[in-house]
């Protein structure tokens, strides 16, 4: 369903860490990095696309149109989208529908975020009525659920806390060499089993972090691409952005219970995400050379590689083990070193994804490069029903 | 019997607690905590919902523990106890639903599939003791 491609001609990041700094800048120094790899000046970008992300109830405080005022206005069409951990897709899915509306020929996606010191928790005051404040009043917090998925695959498929660690060591090894991962320190599983437990049976270093970062990249209709003689740049053959079917089988933040499946049938919600991308781009998991999935934590990638369908139900702890999930091995899953590697910048983190398979499929990742990558897939979930699921085509 | 942890969630009831949950009276989907004004099933459009005590007992689904002293609204226990938390599904509810396990449980007593009961215990609240409710175990289910 080629009538439905973009092309991604230049992608950009600022590098993870905790910087410090406004994420404005973070967002501009990703978009003037995108713009300069795409060799597009800025004032040919007709539409800017922000990631957006809620804090202290504040919508609009990571906006499209704060990127386009650094960047110098020149008054270009806006939008911001907010999707929790699938922000950047959405920002991008809607760049796309702009430009396969024939309405402009090249957009600016981009998304940047700085994260506040120490733990993620409710705003203040006693709020009975919101489902955040009632399960952390009840002490459930966000490593529970990534917990209690992780103990679930151990007591339905024997999985082990070594399993889980060999993840960690893997996304370490990968991005060791990424100039943009945050924590470029090799670990071994040793590590990993000494650091403290948090949610058993997870540990410290089995559950991500979260980081300041930007991404951004410009994308343009085929013809445009062909124009400035980019005809063979990679192209983004689908965005999922589907949300979960009732009844959604899983219990999700910040919820505490799942729907009841009485009257429909119990469905899994990650699934569904790269399913419809598939459907979307006409092809399947067989064609895949390598994923960029949300391993927020350890175990959690392990549900996306069966949830990506690139191994069956229960799997994907002997995939990993015999190394078939490394560069190198059969199907390289986060080589970019994952969110093991550069924690959560939540409305940059789906964007980052899509930088990486691009970087991968023009053969241009360094040491953490994927022989003979022709098409990658992306997956995320994140609060109320939002993820998404991008494939990238060379 | 001290007051509930949070309002209208359970029912204070020593001998029988229950979670306190609704049911669509046209698909019969349940909810918990209450849903009251829409069916969030797509093939209903019910606005009508009766209040219903949630079964008492279910099957441990999956579970793990707290490690670290949660930040507010948690009240915690000084010195701080880790505890563990269950994931019980309720057969008639089709539905799996949170919540800590009685003290003196760990993760290394529980396995999935083992059966539960919802029983009351107290705990800390910021003017004084709480109850809520929690999973216990049911000896040689
Ligand atoms: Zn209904």
């Amino acid at each position: 369903m080629s009538n439905n491609e973009i092309a991604i001609l230049g992608v950009g990041m600022h590098p993870w860490g905790k910087w410090g700094k406004n994420f404005v800048e973070y967002g501009v120094a990703a978009a003037r990095s995108a713009l300069q790899d795409a060799g597009v000046p800025w004032r040919d970008v007709r539409f800017v696309s922000g990631g957006g992300t809620v804090r202290c109830g504040y919508p609009g405080y990571v906006a499209g149109a704060t990127f386009a005022q650094a960047l110098g206005w020149q008054g270009a069409e806006v939008n911001t989208s907010y999707a929790a951990c699938a922000s950047g897709s959405q920002a991008l899915a809607a760049a796309r529908a702009k430009i396969l509306s024939g309405a402009c020929d090249v957009a600016l996606v981009v998304g940047a975020d700085t994260t506040p010191k120490g733990f993620l928790k409710p705003a203040d005051g006693e709020r009975p009525d919101d489902p955040d404040w009632v399960r952390f009043r009840l002490g459930i917090t966000n490593p529970t659920y990534f917990a209690l998925y992780a103990r679930r695959r151990m007591e339905v498929y024997g999985d082990t806390p070594a399993d889980f660690a060999a993840v960690k060591v893997k996304n370490a090894a990968h991005g060791f060499t990424n100039p943009n991962a945050r924590y470029k320190r090799k670990f071994s599983a040793e590590d990993v089993a000494a650091s403290a437990m948090v949610a058993d049976p997870l540990r410290l270093m089995d559950i991500c972090a979260t980081s300041d970062g930007g991404a951004a990249m410009i994308v343009s209709s085929l013809d445009y691409a062909r124009k400035i003689g980019k005809g063979d740049a990679p192209r983004i053959a689908a965005i999922s952005t589907v949300t979960p079917t009732f009844a959604s089988e899983l219990v999700e933040m910040p919820d505490i219970a799942t729907d009841s499946a009485v009257a429909a049938e119990a469905r899994p919600f990650r699934a569904a995400l790269p399913a419809k991308a598939y459907e979307e781009a006409g092809i399947g998991p067989e064609d895949i050379s390598l994923a960029e999935v949300y391993d927020l934590s350890t175990a959690l990638e392990l549900d996306w590689i069966e949830d990506l369908q690139l191994c069956a139900r229960g799997e994907a702890a002997a995939l990993t083990r015999a190394g078939e999930t490394s560069v190198g091995g059969r199907i390289p899953i986060n080589a970019s070193g994952g969110l093991a590697c550069f924690g959560e910048a939540v409305p940059a983190q789906a964007l980052a994804q899509v930088c990486e398979l691009t970087w991968q499929l023009r053969g241009q990742a360094g040491e953490r490069q994927v022989a003979g990558a022709k098409v990658g897939i992306t997956a995320n979930q994140g609060l109320f029903g939002h993820g998404s699921s991008v494939i990238v085509k060379a | 019997m001290n007051a509930p942890i949070i309002e209208g969630l359970f029912s204070v009831d020593a001998a029988e607690p229950v979670l306190l949950g609704s049911r669509c009276s046209a698909c019969g989907t349940y909810y918990f905590p209450k849903q009251s004004n829409y069916c969030r099933n797509p093939d209903c459009d019910s606005e009508r919902f009766d209040e219903v005590p949630l079964s008492r007992s279910g099957t441990l689904w999956s579970f793990t523990n707290a490690c670290y002293q949660p930040p507010a609204p948690y009240v915690a226990e000084e010195p701080f106890e880790p505890y563990a938390i269950a994931a019980v599904k309720l057969e008639r509810e089709q539905m799996i639903v949170l919540g800590q396990v009685v003290k003196g449980v760990g993760v290394d007593d529980l396995a999935a599939g083992m059966t539960m009961r919802l029983v009351l215990e107290d705990v800390p609240g910021v003017d004084g003791e709480r109850v809520t409710w929690k999973w216990q175990p049911v000896e040689g289910a």
